[in-house]
Formats: C-alpha cells, structure tokens, sequence
C-alpha cells in the first residue's frame, strides 16, 4: 500500500481499479439475479406442493438449501468430505483458466475466439489418444492436447487471414464439425480403439495406461492430510496458473507480444509499421487454440472423467464459460486465475444445491448474466472512472498494476 | 424421396424464418447472433405453450395458431434484451449475443428441469402421450407429402419481408439505418426507434424458427443441446443470401438438403450403402457453410454499418 506511485501512474491505475470494480459489479449483479432466480424456483415448488410460508421463511429456504451452496461452492461443508468438494473446485477452474486465457488471448489480437469450445474437444481427443492408445507419458499427452487444439484453433485464424471469413462464424462452425467429428472417431460404430463397450466410454486411463495420469498432490493442515487418498488434487491448477504468467509476459513484454496487440488496437496501424498482420491472426488463433485444447488436457488426463461418444451432443461448457472467465478479467492473463476460480466455485456449488427444487445450471444462468453485463461493462468503467478522476485520492497504486493493454 | 422433400422443406423454413429475423436486425445494424438462444427461448414457450392450451382445452386451430404467435412474443421479448445493450447501451454486439445464447440454454434447461419436477431436461409433446393438442397437428397431408404449418408461415415471411423491405417507408429507413445512421439521422430517422423494431422482429422471427425447428419434426426435446447450432447455420444461410429475402429463400433450401440428409440417410437406398455414420451427416451443413463461406466471403457485402453501435453525439 506505498503511495509513492500514485501520481505519476494516475491514469494506468484508475483504468486497473475500474476494470476490477466493473468486473466485481457484473458478479454482484449476476448473483443478485442468481438469487431471485432461486427465489422464483422455491415459491414455484412450494406452490405446487401447495405449501405457504411466508416471504421470510421463504428466504430462509432459499438461502440454505440453494444459494448457501452457490456461495460457499467447493467448501459446502456437506459435499466436502475429505476435501472431495475443493478438489472438483480445482480440477474444473484449471481448464476454466485455460480456456479463458485462450478467449483472452484472441481478445487481444482483436478476435473473438467463441472456438475455444470445438479446441477443447479436439484437445481432449488427442489428449485421451495419446495416453489410452499411444500410452505416452503425461507431460507428452499434455503437448498432443496442445496440439489438438492448435490446429483447429488455427482453422479460424487461416480462415480471416486469407479468405475474409469472419472469424467468429468459422469458430461456431467448427465447433460442431470438432464435436461430431471427436465423437465419430471414438465411437466408430462401437469399433473404436479407445471405446469401452461395456461403460459405452472411452477407457479409463487408470486401467489403460496409469503413467499419463497428471501426478497428483496433497495438503497438510495441522499434520493431517486435507485431501483423502481417493481425492488427491493434480497439478493441472498449477500448469495453469505457470501458462497464465507466461502468457502474461508474451503479451507484456516480449516484441511478438507487442505485435499482436498492435494488430489488435489498429489492424491498419500495424501494417503501416511493417507488422504482418495475416502472420499475426493465424498465429494469434493458433496460441488460443493450443490454450484452449492444454485445458481439456489438464482435465481429462485427471482420469475424473471419460468422454461419452454417445451422450455428448452439446459442446462442453468449459469452452464457453472461457469466455466469462477472460470478460471478467478485462482479459488479463493473471486475472483469467481469479475469475476462473469464480466460475468454477459457482459451476461446483450449484451441483451441490437441492436439485429437487433447484436444478445446478442455475450457475449457468449466474455466468451468463455476467457475460451480458460485461458486454457492456465499459459503460461502468468509465462511470467509475468519472468518479475516481474526481476524487483521485481513494486510488490505490496496488490495483494499478492490472493494467488493461 | 417424398422424405426428403419433406425434411428439406421443414429445415427449410426453419432457416428462412430464422435468416430473415438476423436479415431485419443486421439491416437495421445489430449484429444478431443471439438467434441461436432466440431460437431455444421461442422453442420452448412454444412448446409449454402446446401443453398448457391443451390443458386449457382450447380448439385446436385456435391451439395451434396461439401457440406459433406466442413462440414469436417470447422470441422478440427475449431479443430486447439484445436490443437493449446494443442500442441503448452501446456494447459490444457479438458478445452481448454470445451472453444471450449461453442464458438461453441455462435458463431453458433449469425451466424444462423444473416443469418436469425431476433432473430431466427433456419436454415431451407428442401423440403418443393422450394429448388433445400435439406435435402432429402442426402438419398436414397433401398427397403422399408431409407438410407443416410452418412453411406456410416462412412462405408468408418471405413475401411480407420482401414487400416490407423493398415497398415500404419503414423498410427503406430501416435499411438506411443499417448502412449509413448519421446520414439517416440527419433526415429526422430515429436510428435507436429503427435498430430496436429491427431486432424485435428478428426476435419475432426467431422465435417462431425455433419452435418450427422442435415442434414438426419429434415429439419431445431435450433443451441441453440447445437447437444444435441451427441459429448459426442460419446466420450463415443470411451471409449467403447476402441479406436479401429471395438470396436468404434459396440459400435456405441449398442448407436444407443437407440439413435433410442427417434425418433420411438410412432411408435412401445408396446413402445406406456408404454406411457412414450419422455424425457425418450431422457435420454436413457445417461444413458446407463454411466451404460456401469460403468462396463467397470476398464478395460478400454485409450492410455497411452493422456491428457499430450508434451514438447520436459522436460525428
């Protein structure tokens, strides 16, 4: 909390705090919506039990068995024996980072990668060929996921740069080509290699080869494990929180990093100071892609899950909820950690609310009322601009830091 | 081949419905991708609607026609959400309907789960439940052809939306909107009044597409896939027919013989024999937008103004 800064670094700082106020606005609204959400849910339940209670008791109901649960996620005491709830908490914010980062990352270059969804099951798909088939070790089936998602990241990126195709209909486009693709090549009529007819998943790869599985960790608090041997946490929060810092530092301090926002700010600027501006949209998409597809390998070389070839006919939300996670960080990598932490203690707690009377996507609803509020959280951010350039002195030079590019 | 015929012409309404809505909002200079969650949103009023006036006992006519129009209102009240942030608030367009699509299939999920009282998400309309009102009264039989009540609706949109864009004052205005606002302004148009009826029709529209998408074709839905990409598709039916009524008309039937494809290819003789897997078939659309996208994308003249926020004060 020194001050020394504040002055000369005015500018930059309120910009942080105000994307930061923005943002905590958006969650604040989305949850008040959440709540009445809930509300509505309860009294239409009760009604149809043709129970009556009054508004208080009502709130009370609503509150402990619904939105209790919303707030306190992963750490619901009932859900979280054995550290079973902060564990889902971790293993889903790591892909949720990743796939921000990666909406983040076009954001920057100027494009909306609403693709991440189709990277993500591509990554998946390589990700589970290369450890159930190929038995590769994790590290390996990580880079193949990576890979996965490269290639049909870059698909949209190729697409812009050389055919004028606006890149958000070719993402939404191959999207679904990746889903039914992944899924026919899994399923292959019940042939497939990595298909297990009896569960009708693909193989664990717990049985089919241990040595791809992330390497796992505990905690110690009090000389006791927080985690129980049947719920140890991986790595994958870790790889995603090392990708979030470096993407940082591409974005922030590097020339290849520069140039790319360039692209972003002025597509025509750019090319006027000798940028190539094509090189950089592939490439651009390309970075997001391979993001988005190391998210789905973090999460499905956890073993916690198979994919489902026969049930999986909506794209994973994972590949959505990214882009909540990088609106909600003013699409700052090291912001991406905080809001996917968000996202994923909401997405858990839902799962753990009476699902007789509120149903989990609840939560959903939650993520997409901040994404419609920060499509237009500009509007608060200069508002709240208006009112610290006014008082300058409730700045703090802490928050500056977050500087949006 | 009457199957065929059939399955095209529904998907084919369906697009043309749902291209013409995002052709009076880009037109008018929304960009409009919000039609996949206007879509879900009409499809499933539409369906609870089917269940409650049957519960109401209302005639079936009468049943069927309320039913279609409310689809619509719940299409275009939902789209105002979309015109409210684009217009009013300025935002950013795409993301505001990329928002709008994911609340769209929340909010239909948790609606289907709580209607039903269980975890299932599905809605079942069908004849087989002892429905007065049902899914198969949305068709009718001539000859050997299965039609339905929505390709008359899409046949009437297409001429109402020709007449009203190329023969009316309001379409005129509308279109000027689209391409060039501050000049529109200057003459005494109200650019925001324009923008937001150019999105309420979309939503209109829409809305009914959705429920012609459900409705004719199963008997019961299960709201977490959404409509499977089917506003997108239509998004791009509206590239190809270069935000023009008759283009939208004839790239709407060129995606829905492929779109046909994934209902009928076990039914025709030598699609059978190839044995691809349906996955295939369902791919097929896309990939044929994208090829189409492809070659017509340079080409392509989009209204000048679409996807720039209108701001009175700004020159």
């Amino acid at each position: 909390m020194s001050k020394k800064n504040t002055a000369p670094r005015l500018g930059s700082a309120v910009g942080g705090i105000g994307s930061l106020l923005a943002s905590l606005t958006c969650i604040l609204v989305g949850l008040v919506i959440g709540f009445v959400v809930l509300l509505v849910l309860g009294w239409i339940t009760l009604a149809q039990d043709g129970n009556s209670l009054t508004f208080g008791q009502m709130l009370t109901k609503t509150w402990n068995s619904g939105f209790k649960a919303i707030l306190s996620g992963g750490f619901y005491s009932t859900a979280n024996a054995m550290g079973m709830g902060v564990r889902t908490e971790i293993l889903q914010a790591a892909p949720l980072v990743m796939t921000g980062l990666s909406v983040a990352f076009a954001f920057k270059t100027g494009l909306f990668n609403i693709g991440a969804a189709g990277q993500y099951t591509v990554g998946a798909y390589f990700a589970l060929y290369s450890a159930i088939v190929m038995k590769l070790p994790w590290w390996a089936c990580l880079l193949a996921a990576a890979l996965g998602g490269a290639i049909w990241g870059s698909i949209p990126g190729l697409f812009k740069a050389f055919l004028n195709v606006n890149e958000v209909i070719t993402s939404i486009m191959f999207n679904w080509i990746g889903l039914y693709a992944v899924n026919t090549l899994i399923y292959q009529g019940g042939t497939g290699v990595m298909f297990n007819t009896n569960t009708t998943k693909t193989y664990t790869i717990k049985q089919a080869s241990p040595g791809s599985l992330l390497p796992t960790f505990n905690v110690g608090i009090g000389g006791k494990d927080y985690f129980g041997a049947m719920f140890l946490p991986t790595i994958g929060i870790f790889i995603a929180v090392a990708v979030a810092v470096v993407v940082w530092v591409v974005l922030n301090k590097t020339t290849f990093g520069y140039e790319l926002k360039a692209c972003g700010h002025n597509k025509d600027a750019a090319k006027y100071a000798g940028i190539n501006d094509k090189k950089n949209i592939v490439l651009s998409m390309t970075i997001a892609g391979a993001l988005a597809g190391l998210g789905a390998g973090l999460f499905y070389l956890s073993g916690s899950k198979e994919w489902e070839p026969l049930v999986s006919t909506a794209l994973p939300a994972v590949g959505f909820n990214g882009i909540s996670v990088a609106l909600l960080a003013s699409s700052n990598p090291v912001g991406c950690i905080f809001s996917a932490l968000f996202i994923a203690h909401i997405t858990v707690g839902g799962g753990f609310m009476d699902a007789s009377v509120f149903p989990g996507e609840v939560s959903d609803i939650i993520s997409g009322v901040v994404i419609y509020l920060c499509a237009f959280s500009l509007l608060f951010k200069s508002g709240i601009l208006k009112f610290f350039t006014r008082k300058p002195k409730t700045v703090s030079p802490e928050n500056g830091k977050e500087r949006e590019a | 081949m009457w199957l065929l015929l059939k399955y095209t012409l529904l998907y084919a309404s369906v697009l043309a419905l749902v291209a013409l809505g995002g052709m009076f909002s880009e037109r008018s200079g929304v960009i409009n991708i919000a039609l996949e969650g206007i879509m879900v949103v009409g499809g499933l009023i539409g369906v609870v609607m089917i269940n409650l006036l049957n519960a109401a006992g209302i005639p079936v006519f009468l049943g069927v026609l309320l039913a279609i129009l409310i689809s619509g209102v719940a299409g275009a009240v939902y789209s105002s959400l979309l015109a409210f942030s684009a217009v009013n608030l300025k935002a950013d367009q795409t993301i505001g309907g990329t928002a709008l699509n994911l609340l769209a299939t929340a909010l239909a999920v948790v609606i289907a789960k709580r209607i039903n009282g269980t975890d299932s998400p599905k809605i079942s309309y069908n004849a087989n439940t002892n429905k007065v009102l049902n899914n198969l009264h949305f068709s009718f039989q001539i000859g050997p052809l299965t039609l339905n009540w929505f390709i008359v609706v899409a046949i009437v949109a297409l001429i109402a939306a020709w007449f009203i864009l190329y023969r009316t004052r309001f379409g005129m205005r509308l279109m000027a909107c689209g391409e060039h606002p501050q000049a529109a302004d200057s003459v005494g148009i109200n650019v925001y009044k324009m923008r937001w009826c150019g999105v309420l029709i979309s939503g209109f529209l829409g809305g009914i597409g959705g429920m012609a998408y459900i409705v004719p074709a199963v008997g019961d839905w299960n709201f977490e896939m959404g409509v499977a990409g089917m506003g997108f598709l239509a998004l791009a039916v509206m590239i190809f027919g270069q935000w023009k009524p008759m283009g939208i008309a004839a790239a709407a039937l060129f995606f829905a013989v492929f779109r046909a494809m994934a209902n009928i290819f076990d039914s025709i003789a030598f699609l059978n024999a190839l044995n691809w897997p349906k996955e295939i078939y369902n791919m097929m659309p896309f990939i044929a937008s994208m090829v189409v996208l492809a070659f017509t994308s340079k080409k392509s003249r989009a209204p000048k103004a679409e996807g720039i926020p209108y701001d009175k004060g700004s020159r």
